[in-house]
C-alpha cells in the first residue's frame, strides 16, 4: 500500500538519521512507535491475562494473593483444571455452550438472507418511495432496542403468540434488530459493484431471482462475510435478549455468565473459567473472518 | 460476457417473458407459499414443544433449525417470486421490488416501528397498561433523583467515552502506521482483541482489576495492588462514587472495548490519505506534526465523525457493564439500567416506558444527523 514512502514518528522527527536502522520496507524504524505500541499492547492484553491466569488457580490461591504472583511463582501455585471442569458439571455451562450456538448460527444468517434481496432491491431496481424507504432504515438503525422488550414480551409472550423462551422468538428478534444494519451495510456495498453485469443479464432475459442469486450474491460474499462477523459477535454475546425471550433450560453462556457474576463467596471461582470458555469462540471467529470483517467494515462505513 | 451471465441466460425458462397473466405459476407460488410458511412455523413450533421429536438433541435441533430457517426462507423468496412472475408483466415489474422488501420490512416493522409506537402508548399508561394515566408516568420520573442522577451519568459517558475512544483509536492508528508491516498486524490484533469480548465476560476480566482485598491481607485487584505499592490504603473502586470515580472507571472498560473498533476504521482511512498531499506539504517544509493536524486529520474528518457517532450510539444504550458490576449502586446508574429495573425488578411498565420514550427523544438528534449526511452523500454520487 502506500506504506512504502512513509515518515518517521513525529516526536522522532528531529534525531539524527544515522542513529536509525531501517525497516525491510526502507523506512526508518521509529523507537518511540516501539516503545508506546509495545506498552499500549502489555496494558491492552494485562486484564485478559489475569483472567486466564485466575481460571486456572484454586479457589484458596486465587484469593490469597494476586493472579500476578502465579505467574512471577510458577511453583509456589497449585495449577488446576478444576474450575473448568467444575462450570461444565455445576454450572451446566456445555448445555448452555449449545444453546449459544442454536440461538447465534440461524440468527446470523437469516437477517442477511432478508437483507440481501432488499438491498438487491434497494441497488438495482427503480420503484416508487425508494429513497423514502432508504432513509427510513437510516433513521430506524439509530433507534434503541430497549423499545422493542415489553411490546415484544407481550406479542411474543403466553397472551399473544406464545413463542417466548423457544429459540425461534430470538431468532425474529435479533434479525428484526440487525435488519436495518444490514439492509444498509450490504446495498452500500452492492452500490459498488459494476451495474453493468446485471444490465446485460437482465437484457439476456434473465429474472431478478436469477440475477440476484447467479450474480449479484456471490459477488457481494465479502460484505456478507462481514457483517456475520458482526452479528454473530453481536448475537453470542448478546445478554439483554437472551435473558428476558429464553427459558432458563434454552439459556446461553453470556446469561450462564452474568449469573455467576451475581454469586458472591461459594463458585466464584467457577467464573473466571465461564468467563473464558464464553470467549473462546467468538475469538476463533474473529480472528478467522477478521480479513472479510476489516474489508466489510472499511468499504461500509469509511465512504463518506 | 461472463461465465456467470451465460449461465442465468441457460437457465432462464423460456416463457419467462409472456404479457399476460400465468395462472399456474400464480397457483404454484400462493400455494407454495402458504404451505411453506405453514409446515415452518409447526416445525420451528415442535423444537420448542416437543423436543423428543428431535431425540432431545440440541445439535439436531440446530442443525434442524439452521437448514430449515435457511432453506425455508430461500424458499418463501422462489415462492414469491413465482408468484409474481405469474402476474401480467406490467403488474409484474412494479410489485417485484416491493416483494423483495417484503420480508426485511416486515421483520423492522414488528420489531422496530410497531414496539416504538406500542412503547409511547404504554409510556401513557399504569403499571400494568390496563389503564391511560395521562402524563403522570413523566410526571414522576422527572421528579424523582434517581432518573436525573442516571441523565448526568449518561451525560458523562456520552462525554467522555466517545471522545477518548477516537483519540485513543488515532493514535493507535498513527503508532501502528510507523511500525513494520509485522509489528503493524500483531499489535492491531492486540488492541482489536477485546472487540470479540462480551460486556459480561469485560465485567469479569475488570472485576478482577478493581478487586478489593481486606488491608491485612495481600491485594488481588491489579488496581488495588499498584495503589498499596504507593502506600495508598486499598479502596472499593465500584462503590467509590467521589467524583464518579465508579462511573469512570467502568467508562475505561468500554473504552478497552471500543478502541479497536475506532482504530481499525482510523487506520484505513489514514492509510487513504493521498501520497501527493503529503508529500507537497513536506516540500513546503511543514514539521510531521503539522502534517498530522493540517494535513491528515482534514481528510480523515468523516471518518472520525462516523467513528465518534456510532460510538455515541452504543454509549447511550450502555447497559450491560452497569448491570453487571454494581446494577446502578453507588449513583453509578445509567438510564438503559434505571429503565432494565424499573421494567423488571420493580414491575413498572409506565415508568419503564416513559423512560424509554427519553431515550428515544434523545437520540432524535443523532437520527436527524445521519439522515441528513446520508441525504448529502447521495446527492453528491
Amino acid at each position: 500500500m502506500s506504506s512504502t514512502a512513509m515518515t518517521p514518528a513525529p516526536v522522532v522527527a528531529e534525531a539524527p538519521v544515522r542513529t536509525r536502522k531501517l525497516m525491510k520496507d526502507g523506512r526508518p524504524r521509529s523507537l518511540f512507535s516501539i516503545i508506546t505500541m509495545t506498552l499500549l499492547c502489555i496494558l491492552w492484553t494485562l486484564p485478559t491475562i489475569g483472567l486466564l491466569v485466575t481460571s486456572f488457580r484454586s479457589r484458596d490461591d486465587a484469593q490469597a494473593n494476586g493472579w500476578w504472583h502465579a505467574l512471577f511463582n510458577p511453583f509456589g501455585t497449585s495449577w488446576t483444571t478444576d474450575n473448568y471442569r467444575r462450570v461444565f458439571e455445576d454450572a451446566d455451562l456445555g448445555n448452555a455452550f449449545l444453546n449459544g450456538l442454536v440461538v447465534a448460527l440461524p440468527a446470523t444468517i437469516l437477517p442477511i438472507m432478508f437483507a440481501a434481496f432488499a438491498a438487491y432491491a434497494f441497488t438495482f431496481l427503480e420503484f416508487k418511495g425508494k429513497d423514502v424507504l432508504f432513509i427510513a432504515i437510516v433513521a430506524v438503525m439509530v433507534v434503541p432496542i430497549q423499545v422493542a422488550f415489553q411490546p415484544m414480551l407481550n406479542l411474543l409472550g403466553p397472551n399473544g403468540l406464545g413463542i417466548s423462551g423457544q429459540y425461534i422468538s430470538v431468532w425474529l428478534l435479533h434479525t428484526g434488530f440487525g435488519m436495518p444494519l444490514a439492509i444498509y451495510t450490504l446495498r452500500n456495498y452492492m452500490a459498488t459493484l459494476p451495474y453493468s453485469v446485471v444490465e446485460s443479464a437482465k437484457i439476456d432475459g434473465a429474472t431478478h431471482y436469477q440475477i440476484f442469486w447467479k450474480l449479484v450474491a456471490p459477488m457481494a460474499m465479502p460484505a456478507m462475510a462481514a457483517f456475520a462477523t458482526l452479528q454473530f459477535l453481536w448475537v453470542w454475546n448478546d445478554l439483554l435478549i437472551a435473558k428476558l425471550f429464553l427459558s432458563d433450560n434454552n439459556s446461553t453462556v453470556i446469561v450462564k455468565l452474568q449469573g455467576l457474576l451475581g454469586t458472591q463467596g461459594q463458585g466464584q471461582e467457577l467464573l473466571t473459567a465461564g468467563a473464558f470458555i464464553s470467549m473462546v469462540l467468538p475469538m476463533i471467529v474473529f480472528f478467522s473472518l477478521q480479513r472479510f470483517f476489516v474489508r466489510g467494515l472499511t468499504s461500509g462505513a469509511v465512504k463518506g | 460476457m461472463s461465465a456467470a451471465t451465460e449461465s442465468v441466460v441457460a437457465a432462464k425458462q423460456p416463457d419467462a417473458p409472456s404479457q399476460g397473466a400465468n395462472v399456474a405459476k400464480i397457483a404454484i407460488g400462493l400455494g407454495g407459499l402458504i404451505v411453506t410458511a405453514w409446515a415452518l412455523g409447526n416445525l420451528f413450533l415442535a423444537m420448542g414443544f416437543y423436543p423428543e421429536w428431535f431425540l432431545d438433541s440440541k445439535i439436531i435441533i440446530a442443525i434442524v433449525a439452521l437448514i430449515a430457517g435457511v432453506g425455508g426462507a430461500a424458499l418463501l423468496f422462489w415462492f414469491l417470486n413465482q408468484f409474481i412472475e405469474g402476474l401480467p408483466v406490467r403488474l409484474s415489474e412494479g410489485v417485484m421490488p416491493y416483494a423483495f422488501l417484503l420480508p426485511g420490512f416486515g421483520l423492522i416493522a414488528m420489531m422496530l416501528i410497531y414496539p416504538t409506537v406500542q412503547t409511547v402508548n404504554y409510556s401513557l399508561a399504569n403499571r400494568d397498561s390496563t389503564e391511560y394515566v395521562g402524563f403522570a408516568n413523566y410526571k414522576e420520573i422527572f421528579g424523582s433523583s434517581e432518573f436525573w442522577n442516571a441523565i448526568i451519568n449518561n451525560l458523562l459517558w456520552l462525554l467522555i467515552v466517545p471522545a477518548v475512544t477516537v483519540a485513543l483509536g488515532i493514535i493507535v492508528a498513527v503508532v501502528a502506521d510507523k511500525l513494520s508491516a509485522q509489528g503493524e498486524k500483531v499489535s492491531k490484533s492486540v488492541i482489536f482483541l477485546p472487540m470479540a469480548i462480551s460486556f459480561v465476560g469485560a465485567g469479569a476480566i475488570w472485576n478482577l482489576v478493581y478487586a478489593y482485598s481486606d488491608e491485612s491481607q495481600s491485594q488481588v485487584g491489579l488496581l488495588n495492588a499498584i495503589v498499596t505499592k504507593f502506600g495508598v490504603p486499598p479502596q472499593t473502586w465500584l462503590q467509590l462514587d467521589t467524583a464518579k470515580l465508579n462511573s469512570l472507571l467502568m467508562m475505561v472498560i468500554l473504552i478497552w472495548l471500543q478502541v479497536g473498533f475506532a482504530m481499525i476504521l482510523l487506520s484505513s482511512a489514514i492509510k487513504g490519505v493521498p501520497e501527493d498531499t503529503l508529500e507537497a506539504a513536506r516540500i513546503d517544509g511543514a514539521t510531521e506534526f503539522q502534517i498530522f493536524w493540517k494535513v491528515i486529520l482534514p481528510q480523515i474528518r468523516t471518518t472520525i465523525i462516523t467513528v465518534f457517532i456510532t460510538v455515541v450510539i452504543l454509549v447511550m444504550k450502555v447497559f450491560d457493564i452497569v448491570y453487571v458490576l454494581t446494577n446502578g449502586r453507588d449513583n453509578s446508574d445509567v438510564i438503559a439500567n434505571l429503565f432494565f429495573n424499573e421494567m423488571f425488578a420493580n414491575s413498572q411498565a409506565g415508568t419503564a416506558s416513559a423512560i424509554v420514550v427519553v431515550l428515544l427523544i434523545a437520540v432524535l438528534p443523532i437520527l436527524w444527523y445521519q439522515v441528513k449526511t446520508f441525504r448529502e452523500e447521495q446527492m453528491n454520487r
